[in-house]
């Protein structure tokens, strides 16, 4: 089994045609809601599928291969083998057969049904917008290949059976291999409805089938947007401003333009780029460059000076995104009243493979190669910026390597400055490789945004939790973007989400939240809102419920009473993970649970701290409820990256901002996880027969809450502000 | 100016900037994609390979550097331990992203190699400059262990 990516990069463009008309003569493929050729394809764009079928997800050869057409990007989620799992299973394919192409940006055939109209992929969502699509998909197929044999050999379709693409008439001992049948199913009509199975029947979902991705990503094979090569092409360095919000007053390329390589120096809206034929080259020119920079409009502040002022607005009124009773009358008969203040730091994503875009840009249309997360903003974005149509815009989406959020940006900022450049270039259809590097990664914003969060309990004379106060102070994400519909009343929705969503059961809740402006670009970084508000919660439930001297797993699954699903996960980790039994001195375990995305994660993690006062996560137990396991070793590997994404932000990273700028600049100083201080990891999934929901981006959620909550567990100290461990060196 | 090293066991001679470090030479003049740019300063270890045997991060390691020694890449991994470690990445179903792989492979290959059963201890040691953003390290891990096992 291969994922064959296809990869135009490398051919030439008529042959490439010639070859997706070759395909079209031999190919079955399963479409729906016909809508005629799609424009990208009038437009004569690069595309693998055949003109014949524009709302593909699955293309069944005469060589029997299956190939499911995948419109969710690959970055490590799995989403390939999940979504090709899902259609496989329903078509009763040869997993051996199957392999998965990445479907072009048209909203109109691969929108992401959770987002509406936009084709993209974030939030969780690809299996659970996905789910009932595909299975009708693969059902379809499976249908009209039946249909196709049973003509062929004059039998009802009823004696028919199919495994791993062979169809058997067991009463006359034929049997075709869909290769066999793809002519004649072609010519039949795609019914309008078709039975699913019943999942008791399922010999994918709920197995193993091994990834597709996984052979060429073990030896170097895999195809990124850095691996993109085309003859003629320009690698592309951006010197960007060293302020958020400052631009070029003016420069000096006449060092740079003297590097050997160097092609040409311009100016684009986002600063002064370099075209050489290497990298090497066009780092190097760019290090030349002689740039003055207009401050004057610049975001100028330290972060630690807003902090101060979101300290200072958490005391001011602010805008209501949840009220339950009335928390101040609550609060005000509480016999004992607990209080927190927690703060979180900017964020950067740092995905391994830093931003990258192939463009080729002519006057006739625009052909992007990347790691496209975010197709259709990105295709209109692309196209505002070099003055065409979004439907002269193609998107070929590429495997990328990692992005945690940072592709799914509403502002397409790479992929904008790329395009700038080639226009800056002349247009001129020369294909050009912007690269970033790690400095330009983690000085370029679209953050993680900073919190401040204040939050007030009251426990009545029986010890029970009455009143819940919870202040969020903080800037916007979806605020000024195209997601700013989303904000409802002033609140956003991602700003409070965890927090306003609270799962437990208090009679006077109130959630509110004050949104801050700074020149700080934010965006989405994995599991969003509760990436800091699960924190909040969780750390200070454990604090409730030690000053009503309830042991932190019980005063949690008494207030989830009304919450089986989350109660269920809460109690299937304390179980696996022994909650309750003794430890070692100097050993500590902490829970924590949280709702993301539809899909409920608990974790208890054991923490030792040494003579020193060293701490190291020993191990964490993780019950996952993601509905129907489409494929649980995939939900275990999320789980245990999850994980480790979370625990590092937590203990390490941070950005910083010191009179505006940015004090960290690559891996040294900005933190992440390594090797030695990974965890042992245990997954346990609960069992479920409802739709699934997604598993890359709960998993980090609850990870620090139960990290700090275990901390305290072995030396009594409580951790309110994150990163745990400041600047590194004190990291253990 | 042109600098001569066994890449991948071929004599093979690069024309380029003698200071051009290993990382470029190998990517975009012997135009081989599989050792990774993930930070340029040795950080992170995408982009490690192996001079004379010992894993290396080519990110920094300038191209004259080598002349006349033996460079191996991802592409060109051929001992049984790193036929070992490809095996157990797949079947432990190691990559997420995919992207670090080739230098995790590459250092996990160097430290099996030269220790045919490393501890944990060992395996944090040559494995903690390899970074890999989605987290895989438990299965990593649990792949140069079951790689480190002699075969029944």
């Amino acid at each position: 089994m291969s994922s064959r990516l296809h990869s135009p990069a490398r051919a030439d463009r008529r042959e490439f045609l010639k070859g997706a008309g070759a395909a079209a003569v031999s190919a079955l493929t399963i479409g729906f809601e016909w809508a005629g050729p799609s424009p990208a394809m009038a437009a004569g764009g690069a595309t693998t599928l055949p003109p014949f079928a524009p709302n593909a997800f699955v293309r069944i050869g005469a060589d029997d291969s299956v190939t499911v057409i995948s419109k969710h990007i690959e970055m490590g989620q799995g989403s390939y083998t999940g979504l090709a799992t899902i259609l496989a299973e329903e078509l009763d394919a040869d997993w051996a057969q199957v392999r998965v192409e990445s479907a072009p940006a048209d909203a109109t055939r691969y929108a992401n049904l959770v987002f509406g109209k936009i084709q993209g992929t974030g939030g969780s969502s690809a299996m659970a917008n996905s789910w009932a699509q595909l299975r009708d998909a693969g059902a379809k197929a499976r249908a009209m290949l039946l249909t196709a044999a049973a003509n062929r050999w004059r039998v009802p379709v009823s004696e028919l059976t199919v495994d791993k693409g062979v169809i058997f008439h067991a009463g006359s001992k034929r049997q075709a291999t869909f290769g066999s049948l793809v002519k004649a199913a072609s010519a039949l009509p795609v019914p309008a409805t078709v039975q699913l199975k019943n999942p008791e029947s399922f010999t994918l979902i709920g197995h193993l089938p091994p990834r597709v991705d996984v052979p060429a990503k073990c030896d170097g094979t895999a195809q990124f947007t850095i691996d993109v090569e085309m003859p003629g092409m320009l690698v592309a360095l951006l010197k960007r401003p060293p302020l958020f919000g400052a631009t070029v007053k003016s420069f000096d390329a006449s060092a740079a333009g003297q590097v050997p390589g160097v092609v040409k120096v311009v100016q684009v809206p986002g600063g002064i780029a370099v075209l050489a034929k290497s990298f090497w080259a066009a780092k190097q020119a760019r290090d030349a460059l002689q740039i003055e920079w207009d401050d004057s409009k610049a975001e100028k502040r330290s972060s630690a000076a807003l902090m101060e002022e979101y300290r200072r607005l958490a005391d001011q009124p602010a805008l209501s995104a949840r009220k339950d009773g009335d928390v101040q009358k609550a609060l005000g008969a509480a016999t004992h009243r607990i209080s927190a203040s927690y703060e979180f730091p900017y964020l950067a994503h740092a995905p391994m493979e830093p931003l990258d875009a192939v463009v080729k840009l002519d006057a006739h249309g625009c052909e992007i190669w990347t790691g496209d997360q975010f197709q259709t903003l990105d295709q209109a974005n692309a196209a505002h910026t070099a003055g065409l149509d979004p439907q002269q815009v193609i998107i070929h989406t590429l495997y990328a390597g990692g992005s945690f959020g940072r592709r799914a940006n509403v502002y397409s900022d790479y992929i904008v400055e790329a395009v700038s450049i080639a226009k800056a270039y002349g247009a001129d259809g020369t294909p050009i490789k912007l690269q970033w590097t790690r400095e330009d990664d983690i000085h370029g914003g679209l953050y993680r945004p900073m919190y401040f969060h204040k939050l007030e309990a009251g426990l009545n004379a029986q010890g029970e939790l009455t009143g819940w106060h919870h202040v969020i102070v903080g800037q916007s994400i979806m605020a000024g973007g195209a997601f700013a519909g989303m904000i409802k009343d002033g609140v956003d929705p991602t700003s409070v989400e965890g927090a306003a969503t609270l799962a437990y059961s208090i009679p006077n809740i109130a959630v509110d939240l004050s949104t801050t402006t700074t020149g700080v670009p934010v965006l989405w970084w994995r599991v969003v809102g509760s990436s800091h508000t699960t924190f909040a919660v969780e750390t200070f439930i454990d604090e409730v419920a030690h000053a009503a001297g309830v042991d932190a797993f019980s005063f949690r699954r008494k207030l989830l009473e009304h919450e089986p699903r989350m109660k269920a996960v809460l109690e299937l980790a304390a179980d696996k993970a022994g909650w309750g039994s003794p430890l070692p001195k100097g050993r500590g375990r902490g829970i924590a649970v949280g709702e993301a995305f539809k899909t409920l994660v608990a974790q208890v993690a054991e923490v030792s701290v040494d003579e020193t006062g060293a701490i190291k996560v020993e191990r964490v137990v993780c019950a996952v409820d993601c509905g129907i396991a489409i494929n649980p070793d995939i939900i275990r590997a999320q789980m245990e990256g999850g994980i480790g994404f979370g625990l590092g932000a937590a203990m390490y990273s941070a950005i910083t901002l010191i009179d505006g700028r940015v004090e960290q600049s690559n891996f040294n100083d900005y933190r992440v996880l390594r090797m030695n201080e990974m965890p042992q990891v245990e997954v346990h999934i609960v069992p479920s027969a409802v739709d699934p929901t997604g598993v890359g981006e709960p998993g980090v959620a609850p990870i620090g809450p139960a990290v700090a909550n275990a901390i305290f567990a072995a030396t009594g100290k409580r951790l309110h502000v994150f990163p745990f461990f400041k600047g590194g060196a004190e990291a253990s | 100016m042109a600098t001569t090293f066994q890449l991948n066991g071929k004599s093979t001679t690069l024309d380029a900037d003698p200071n051009m470090p290993m990382l470029w030479a190998l990517r975009e003049v012997a135009g081989l994609h599989g050792t990774k740019f993930g930070c340029g300063m040795a950080l992170c270890g995408a982009c490690t390979i192996h001079l004379d045997g010992q894993a290396v991060r080519s990110c920094v390691l300038p191209l004259a550097s080598v002349a006349n020694r033996q460079v191996t890449t991802i592409e060109g991994l051929q001992s049984p331990q790193a036929k070992a470690v490809q095996a157990a990445w797949i079947s432990l179903q190691v990559p997420q992203c995919g992207y670090c792989q080739s230098g995790q492979i590459m250092s996990a290959t160097a430290l099996l190699e030269k220790n045919a059963a490393p501890t944990d201890a060992d395996i944090d040691a040559a494995m903690s400059g390899n970074i890999c953003r989605c987290g895989t390290y438990t299965r990593i891990r649990a792949a140069i262990h079951a790689a480190a096992k002699p075969k029944a």
